[in-house]
């Protein structure tokens, strides 16, 4: 076979959109459209929500009806778990476009007296589908059925016709089932459904639980083996890929002011690359969130809008810390070109952050976002999580071309904290504060560290907060400012 | 004899027997059930018994309500509480134990 002839004859399997946050990224363009799809998980994964956000989605999004055929909870039941994520399951199956069928299977209620098949459970499914046009079927678990019909030989027959009809149909199913120990399913589930298997992973390890999904197969495509984090919103299920993985991003050519004037001459004399991202890295108390401040007082004053992520200080404390060196952001405030977001790191795990920035980005649409400061965030992961998701966040913001500006707290004044390190390579522009003593005399010494793609200083300048804003200046060998500049 | 598809009230007095035989059309499996049903009432409810036999395939609808699974199945819907059977009924003793028939004689 000539590789024109290979070609021709590979046929890309289509797909079908589950419309939930991330996961047809991650899949390339959603489930295998047709055929079954395994979703395997312990309880409490989210299993069921999964395949609701399936069905659901295909109704509101793709006009692909849906039936649900629950095993374990009753429509009422299903209708009320999922009402708090706004899904209403009653109008849409007013509107015939859902129905939720509940096999109700007692084994007390099942004396065997000969041979039987599952043709009840056929006609039911057959039924439902032809009455609204289904594309879309949910199987909620058919492990239910192993516990409640001893003949397991006719069970097993029946399943594997159950899927064969299920393709014939061209129905996209979803089908649900609990971890084994061991195995991937308790029942063997996985031998009937063979395009694609998803798995669902719930653990908690040093107080923080994180969910995980993970692609263990999918015929005819090529997917990340990776586990993805994924959170269940009040909007449901959010998957976070790592985004922009071929590193894509245009790199805008435009610059944009720090906020104070010699800050810019140290950058080539204009400032920092819009879009870029920016560590300004620094010892407590150093000025880190001063600089930030400046920056965003700049942006805001020529219109553009900011987010301001605080993860040590209220909006307030800012706001009066800020006003000290002659800073005022009330005004950007409430003229609603500045918005503040706080929030203590350990308050929730790092896959809960970043859909809260990714959500509030989206939201407000800004041209600057902050994140003041990054460091806590190692209390919360480890070194190789935070990288992760930095990495993800900063992937985000320059996809859409913001520009991010992060501090960090360094523990020592000489060398460079070791926990930053590992994300600098992320970073374009890298300043640091540090204090310097020289003469019996404290001061604090600002640079660049580094910044890509342009000529930066390499001086160590004096850097002052005074209450007439902050002042940077040349220092000299004696440590002293020569120069006055107020900004 | 009443044919009556409601509770009804002369069963105090005597044992009514509404039974319901799902089938999926004439498969062999249906027809031995109906014939092995036909036999047990025969020998054991002479008299005392009603048989409907549902066909899903012309009524699908009816599988639902009924919580029809297996194909047969037998509902024994009165008189109450509802028993189910499954199977094509040729175990006689697993089928008298499922209804429920006791010293009939």
């Amino acid at each position: 076979m000539t590789p024109a002839n290979r070609n021709k004859q590979v046929k890309l399997l289509p797909k079908c959109p589950t419309g939930i946050e991330g996961l047809d990224e991650i899949t390339g363009g959603g489930l295998p459209k047709g055929r079954p799809t395994l979703v395997a998980g312990a309880a409490g994964c989210g299993k069921t929500l999964f395949a609701m956000e399936f069905l659901i989605n295909g109704i509101t999004q793709y006009d692909e009806p849906g039936v649900f055929v629950a095993f374990e909870e009753s429509a009422e039941e299903l209708t009320q778990n999922v009402a708090s994520l706004g899904f209403d399951l009653k109008a849409l199956m007013k509107q015939k476009k859902l129905i939720i069928d509940y096999v109700r299977v007692e084994r007390s209620e099942i004396e065997e007296t000969g041979e039987y098949d599952l043709d009840g459970l056929f006609i039911r499914l057959g039924h439902a589908i032809d009455t609204i046009g289904a594309k879309r079927v949910v199987l909620d678990t058919l492990e239910v059925l192993f516990s409640a019909l001893p003949n397991h030989g006719i069970l097993r027959a029946e399943l594997g016709r159950l899927f064969r009809w299920l393709k014939d149909r061209g129905v996209s199913a979803v089908v649900t089932a609990e971890r084994g120990e061991g195995t991937m399913t308790r029942f063997g589930l996985e031998e009937y459904v063979a395009d694609c298997v998803i798995l669902l992973d719930h653990r908690v390890t040093e107080q923080m639980s994180t969910r995980r999904l993970r692609i263990v197969k999918y015929r005819g495509t090529l997917h990340g083996t990776n586990e993805y984090p994924f959170l269940i919103t009040k909007e449901g299920i959010s998957v976070l890929p790592i985004t922009s993985l071929g590193l894509e991003h245009k790199a805008p050519a435009g610059r944009i002011s720090t906020g104070i004037k010699e800050l810019d001459d140290m950058l080539g004399n204009k400032g920092y690359y819009r879009g870029s991202t920016i560590l300004i890295s620094g010892t407590a108390g150093t000025g880190k969130s001063s600089l930030s401040a400046a920056f965003v007082d700049a942006a805001c004053r020529r219109g553009e809008h900011c987010l301001y992520f605080a993860f040590e200080e209220s909006t307030d404390q800012i706001l009066r810390n800020m006003r000290s060196i002659n800073i005022d952001l009330a005004p950007h405030v409430k003229k609603g070109l500045l918005h503040f977001h706080v929030a203590r790191p350990t308050l929730y795990g790092l896959e809960m952050h970043l859909v809260t920035m990714y959500d509030l980005i989206k939201q407000y649409k800004p041209d600057i976002v902050v994140l003041d400061p990054i460091t806590d965030f190692f209390a919360v992961g480890s070194k190789a999580e935070v990288k992760a998701a930095l990495t993800r966040i900063i992937d985000y913001l320059k996809m859409n071309q913001i520009t991010g500006l992060f501090t960090s707290y360094t523990t020592e004044d000489e060398g460079v904290d070791q926990t930053v390190v590992g994300v600098s390579s992320l970073i374009d522009t890298w300043l640091n504060l540090r204090n310097l003593e020289n003469n019996g005399e404290r001061h604090r010494g600002l640079f660049v560290l580094k910044s890509r793609g342009m000529p930066h200083s390499r001086q160590i300048r004096s850097f002052e907060l005074t209450d007439a804003g902050i002042q940077i200046g040349a220092m000299d060998v004696a440590g002293r400012r020569t120069e006055s500049s107020v900004s | 004899m009443e044919k009556a598809k409601s509770p009804v009230r002369s069963q105090r007095t005597k044992k009514n027997w509404e039974l319901r035989l799902y089938v999926a059309g004439q498969t062999p499996k249906s027809l031995t059930a109906f014939a092995n049903l036909k036999k047990i009432c025969e020998e054991h409810l002479a008299g005392q018994y009603h048989i409907e036999v549902i066909d899903l395939l012309k009524q699908p609808q009816l599988a639902r309500g009924d919580q029809i699974l297996a194909i047969p199945t037998l509902v024994r819907k009165l008189p109450s509480p509802i028993k189910k059977i499954i199977g094509d009924l040729s175990n006689t003793e697993r089928v008298l134990v499922g209804l429920d028939v006791r010293e009939q004689k």
